[in-house]
This record gives structure tokens, sequence and C-alpha cells, in this order.
């Protein structure tokens, strides 16, 4: 529109695809946590499984509000068709996340029923990642649109795509968890988590290639954006360096290192969302609207960043402090007293 | 109408904000509170009020996380069910709502977990400092979320470009002429809400002889912010009706459920709004106190809802007798208070039974008078969404068919009753346990958390029986 104002689309994209990952990465850890809890041996380890994330829980899930909500106030058209298009996975994913949220109290608070809270910790988190995950898929492949509205149906979202990103997800995120309680516990439980974490990984490696392969077929934007000389050769780092990194994170898992199993996982996350940008660059309603398309107002984007790119240093540090307070292995006497 | 997908979005839409209102109600008051125990506890050292303090964290822990959950579902619902609303209005209101997360729920969530597990881990200082950051936090959350819903009653500061809204002035944006009264109206019944529950607890702590102590301390301070704030409320709530009569008139018409337009207009106490024939039966009505309460003003001519067509009223029953139930409310909590006034002068404010017995029945009123209130005044608003601009009937996702929303209506309903009734179940127990001598909760098993699924009760001394 007006060339002399400044763009501040891409300092949105920016943020935008931050705070997404800050959340994929943070809740994905910790639903992943969720459903390792439903594996784990015995009470006391079940406890010191969901101590690990006790404390943090909701503050990680807060990224997924600033997530839908920098999606409305930066790129609103988007919002308004991706989320009408994605009505079923979104709903599930949202009970799902009250009977895991609430677990947390619950479980310790409501004696009779503490079976019935901890298979509401353990579904809850494993169904609220393969909605998450099928909410994936269902961008990848776009979405009808006419005018400024979703066109398609609500069950359009559903097909052999989307369960596979659903699936790919849930393994994902065991990996990320697997990976958070190999740092956070000691002696039996951590070998328990590496052990769990191998089979993780190996879903995470069968559903990567899959997925991989599979993606460019979905749309033949993605296939031209790939396969198309020179970006094929400008591209091939991705998959390389995802190959190596899948190579740390085995040895990790093998060996007694205690940081790079999660810490490699967190990259593997970081190529992999990388790899999904590449493909739909520059849209935001896949296929359809770019960045530039759906973005608010300038003066919307304005208003809000002025106090964003002040605030989001200050919720960093804080955050950060508080994962500071909670430092170190978990222990079994931290609590309300 | 149970075909149609804009109906049974609003009923999802009011069956989820309506569960979820009941929280922030109790939760931004008991993050105060907590915060005064604390920080009267780090100034004095007095030991009621740490045992105090830790009673009402432990409940505020279970309320807060059903908040969280309530909570996230309500952003989605813009999107999944609004999806019309949200294209039209984000460039004004989007970054309303993304203020509160960014400058509020993060500052909560953050400090709540030093405040829940951190007790140990950091200095006392920095345990109060976090238990202030989680009550500011629910207040800044509050201050954004009611900005949102005042520009949506009463817009200002935008212009309408082929047919969506574009921001003009974000200061008139952010303080809507309805804002102010909304939010110090919102705030303090919320204040007073949890203040009734708190004084409740304390009656029933008092009365069952086992923390006779505690249930003073809170029992007292309680009735001293009573006795400001319940006076205050019903001022504050006099001014927001003079600005609903202002910018929303045809609001408080069907509050009044008042027909013709007219001067010296009577006050109907009671009756039955006839919105076919236009016209109340049985009512029950002081003549002129209609013009002199609403306009401060005996000679003051109110419009009747007849001055608009029929599509742009509002229902006319529910926010009459909501609000009547609101102000009645009201008005048992003031006689309260003027009673407690009474019994402190006359040194009898813990013997009295009968006024214990009283504030505890009294405990699940202010809830009651908050979604009165805040049915009074979202039904007040229909058939609009955004006041006089945007019909509710535009803003639904026109993607939907009913099945879609029958679904997860019946989802939200299956969820909402079973968390909800275990939360409250849950919360019950820890009022029934009491305030437990620190020494004997602060066993370090499981988290801190109970260690038994069962624990003994203790006995007047504090200690477990044998």
């Amino acid at each position: 529109m007006n060339s002399l104002v400044l763009d501040t689309v891409p300092i949105w994209t920016l943020i935008l695809g931050v705070g997404v990952f800050f959340y994929v990465l943070l809740d994905g850890f910790d639903l992943g946590v969720g459903m390792l809890f439903g594996l784990a041996p015995d009470t006391p380890s079940r406890n010191l499984v969901m101590n690990s994330i006790a404390p943090i829980w909701d503050g990680n899930e807060t990224w997924l509000v600033l997530g839908g909500l920098a999606l409305l106030a930066a790129f609103p058209l988007a919002f308004a068709i991706i989320i009408p298009a994605v009505y079923f996975p979104i709903l599930v994913m949202l009970l799902a996340l009250i009977f895991r949220g609430v677990a947390f109290e619950f479980r310790y608070r409501d004696a009779e029923h503490k079976t019935f809270w901890d298979y509401g910790f353990v579904y809850g988190s494993a169904i609220a990642t393969f909605a998450q995950g099928m909410v994936l898929g269902a961008f990848i492949q776009g979405f009808e649109v006419e005018g400024r509205v979703f066109a398609g149906r609500s069950f359009d979202f559903l097909t052999p795509f989307s369960v596979l990103t659903g699936i790919a997800l849930v393994f994902g995120y065991g990996l990320l968890g697997a990976g958070w309680l190999v740092l956070k516990t000691e002696g039996d439980l951590q070998a328990w988590a590496r052990r769990h974490g191998r089979w993780c990984f190996i879903g995470v490696i069968v559903a990567i290639g899959v997925v991989s392969l599979w993606t460019p077929f979905v749309h033949e934007d993605i296939a031209q954006r790939w396969f198309s000389w020179p970006n094929l050769l400008l591209l091939s780092p991705v998959p390389i360096i995802t190959a190596l990194l899948a190579w740390a994170e085995w040895r990790s898992l093998n060996n007694d290192s205690e940081i790079a199993p999660f810490a490699a996982a967190v990259a593997l996350f970081v190529v992999s969302y990388v790899g999904i940008a590449i493909s739909l660059w520059p849209n935001i309603v896949p296929h359809r609207f770019s960045l530039w398309q759906a973005a608010s107002s300038e003066s919307t984007q304005a208003f809000l960043l002025v106090g964003t790119l002040f605030l989001l240093p200050i919720i960093l540090m804080y955050s950060g402090w508080s994962y500071w307070v909670f430092r170190g292995k978990v222990r079994a006497d931290i609590g309300y007293h | 109408m149970l075909s149609d997908p804009l109906f049974l979005s609003r009923l999802q839409f009011a069956w989820v904000i309506a569960w979820h209102i009941l929280l922030p109600a109790f939760t931004v008051g008991l993050a105060s509170y907590i915060a005064v125990l604390e920080g009267i506890y780090f100034a004095t050292g007095r030991d009621v009020y740490f045992r105090s303090s830790m009673f009402w964290i432990k409940i505020f822990s279970v309320s807060f996380g059903m908040g969280v959950v309530s909570g996230i579902v309500m952003p989605f619902q813009f999107g999944t069910n609004w999806s019309r609303f949200s294209d039209v209005t984000a460039n004004v209101l989007s970054p309303l709502f993304a203020y509160e997360a960014i400058m509020a729920f993060f500052l909560e969530s953050a400090f709540l977990g030093v405040l829940l597990f951190g007790r140990k881990l950091v200095p006392q200082w920095a345990h109060f400092f976090a238990a202030l950051m989680v009550a500011f936090g629910t207040l800044l959350s509050s201050f954004w979320i009611l900005s949102a819903n005042s520009w949506m009653q009463t817009p200002a500061g935008y212009e309408l470009v082929d047919g969506r809204f574009f921001p003009k002035d974000w200061f008139q944006i952010v303080f809507n002429p309805s804002f102010p009264y909304r939010l110090t109206h919102t705030i303090v019944a919320f204040y007073v809400t949890t203040a009734f529950v708190v004084a409740a607890v304390a009656a029933y702590l008092i009365r069952g002889g086992r923390f006779v102590e505690e249930g003073r301390v809170m029992f007292s301070m309680t009735l001293w912010l009573l006795s400001v704030l319940v006076p205050l409320q019903i001022l504050l709530g006099d001014l927001h009706g003079l600005n609903t009569l202002e910018h929303q008139p045809a609001k408080l018409a069907a509050i009044e459920s008042h027909w013709e337009t007219a001067s010296r207009v009577p006050l109907n106490l009671l009756a039955i709004p006839d919105e076919i024939n236009e016209t109340n039966h049985y009512s029950v009505a002081i003549p002129v106190l209609g013009s002199l309460i609403l306009a401060h003003d005996p000679n003051a001519t109110i419009k009747g809802l007849k001055d608009w067509p029929p599509r742009d009223r509002p229902p006319v029953a529910i926010p009459f007798f909501a609000f009547r139930i609101m102000v009645g409310i009201g008005v048992i909590m003031l006689g309260l208070v003027v009673a407690s006034w009474w019994l402190r002068f006359k040194g009898r404010l813990f013997e009295t039974r009968w006024f214990l017995r009283a504030c505890q029945f009294v405990a699940p009123l202010g809830f009651v008078a908050v979604l009165a209130g805040w049915i009074t005044t979202e039904v007040g608003r229909q058939p609009w969404t955004v006041y006089g601009l945007l019909h509710t009937a535009d803003s639904v996702s026109p993607s939907l068919t009913s099945m879609d929303v029958w679904i997860s209506l019946a989802g939200y309903i299956l969820a909402y009753l079973i968390m909800f009734p275990s939360g409250i179940l849950i919360m019950g127990r820890l009022v029934r346990r009491g305030p437990i001598d620190s020494a004997v909760s602060d066993s370090p098993i499981e988290g801190g958390r109970p260690d038994l699924l069962v624990r003994p009760l203790p006995t007047a001394s504090g200690r477990p029986r044998p």
C-alpha cells in the first residue's frame, strides 16, 4: 500500500514463526512427557515424571494462545479461513487439553478418581498431539477458499496424509518428551526414558521419511519448490543436515550424554519446521494467500508490534527465570509446602 | 432453531464463556487476596497469615488450572465458530486480545509456577514478588479482555472500509465509552464475589471450631473489604447504567422492559414482558422512579423499545430478569455488610451464629450475580456482535453445518460437566480439611502433595488423631 511506511509483515512473520515454534518445542516436550507418563512402570516414577513439568506446563501452553492470537492479529484472513477449516481437530485438541491440564491438580486432590485423571493426562496428551499433527497435515494440503471464506466442508481435513502427520507428531513429541526426561531424571528412570526415546526415534525417522516423500505429491507447488533447478541444489543441505542430526540423536540415546538427546531432538524439529516453511513460503493460507495478502492493516501491525518488541524479551527473561528456579534433576519434594 | 448453526454457535459460546467467567470471578480476587496475605506474612512473620495463604494457594491452584484450560478454548471460538466476525473486526480487536496474552498470560503462568512450587527454592521476597505478579497478571488480563468486550458494546475510534473495521485512533479504541465503567464494575464484582467466598469459608472454619484463629483473621479482613466494596459497587453500577442509557438505549429499554418512549417513566419492579404484543403483564411499577433512577432526573425522557424495528431489538425477558437477579443479590449483600457493622460495633462479629450461617449461604450468590450481570450486558447487546454495526447473524462461520456445531457443543457440554463439578468437589474437600498446621502438612513425599489418599483430620489441637 503505502511504500513510505515500514513493511512490518516480515517481522510479524518472524514473530509468528518463532512463537509457533516455541509452542511446538515447549508444549511438545511436555505433551510427550504426558504420553510417556502412561508407560511409566510405577507410581513413584509417574509422580517424578509429572513433577518434571508441573511448574512449567502452564507457561508452555501459553505459547499456543500466543500463536493463535498472533495469527489473528497479524494475518487475520488466514485465521478466518484456516481455523474453521480445521474445526474438528481444533475441537478435539481443546477437549484433550482440558483433561490433560486439570489432571495436574485433580490427580492429587481427587483421591477416589486418581486413575481416571491419570488416564485423562495420558490420553489427553496423546489425543491433543495427534490432533495438532492433523492440523499440520490439513494445513500443508491447503483449503478450499471462495473470496475471503473457507468454502469446503468440516471433514475435508481428514485424509490419509493428515492421519500420517498426526501419527508423526505423536512420535515427534514423544522423542522430545523422552529427551526432557533424560535431562531431568537419573538412574533407572533415566534409562527407561532412553529406552522409550529410542522407540520414538525410530517412529520419528520413519515418519520424517514418509512425510518428506509424500509432501511434494500433496501439491504441485511444493514439488516445484523442491525439485526444480537450482532449488534442488540450494535445498540439498536440508536432507543432509537432517540425516546428520538423526545420527547424532541415535548416538546420544545410546551413550550416557544427558543434554544431547533433548538438544538433537530440538534440532530435528527445527529442520523439519524449516522444511515445511520452505514448502509453503510465502503463503500463509497455503497455495492461496500470501503473507502480505492476509496481513492486517499497517496500523494494527504497528500498534501491536510496539508492545510486542518491548515485552517479548521481558517474557523470555522471566520465563527463563522460572525454568532456572526449577533447574537440575527433578526432586520429589518440591510442592506447595 | 436447533438446526440452525448460528443459534447453536451462540449456545456453544454462551456455554463455554459462562463456565469460564466463573473462574476469573474467583481467581482475580483470590490472587490479590493471596498477595495481600503473603505481603502481611512477609512484613510481620505471623504464622496465621502463612497458614491462611497456604490454604488459599491450594484452592487457587485448582481453580486457576480450570481457568487456564477453559480460557484456552475461548480465542479459538473466534476462529472455529465466528470466523466472519474475526475477519471483519480483527484489524481493531485482535491487538487487544494479543496484548492480553503477552502482558497477562505469560506473567501469570510463569510466576504461578514459582508461587505454587517455589517456596523452598527462592528467597521469601521473591516468592512474595511472584504472588504480586500473578495478581497483577490477572488484573491486566481483565483490563484487555474487558476493553475488547467494551469495544463490541460501544465501538469507537474506527472507520468502516468495504464492510470491515479499520483502526483510526487506538486510544479511543482501547478506552471506548463503556470501558471505564465496565472495567471497574466487573473487577469490583470479582473482588466482592471472592470476598464473600472467603467470608463463607471463614465462617465455616469459625463454626467448626478447629481453625478459629485463621477463620477470624479471614472473616474480619474480608468484611472490612466488603464494607468498602459493596457500597462502591452499587455506585459503579449506577454510573454504568447512565453510560448504557447514553450509548445503548435499546439495551436499557430491554433491561427495564420499557416499550413506549415517554418522560416521567415508572420503574417496573416486576413484570412479565410480552415481546409479541409489545407490552408487559402483571407489572408492579413505581411512578416516575424509572426516569429518576435511569437518568437522575424525574422529567427525563426514556426511549422505549418500539423506537427500534423488531429485528434490531434485543430479547427483553432475559436481560429484564437477569438484571433483577443481579440487583436483588446486591441488596442482600448490602444487608449483610450493614449487619456486620452493627455486630462489629457490638463486639459479637465472630460469635453470632445466625450471621456466620448467613455468610455461609451467601457464598455462591456472587457467582450468580456475575453471571446475571454478564447475561444482562451480553444478551442486551443482541442482535449485534458489534453494537449497531455488525449483526450476530453475519458473524458466524459460513462453512458450519448444524451437525458440526451439535457435535462440538455436545463435546464441550460433556467435558465441562466432568471437569467443573470435579473441581468444585475437590475445592470443597480442601475447605473441609482446613488450613492444616504447616508442620503436619510439610511432608516431602510426592512433591509435597498429600502422601495419603485420605488424610486423617486433625483435631482441635491441630494434630492428627492417633
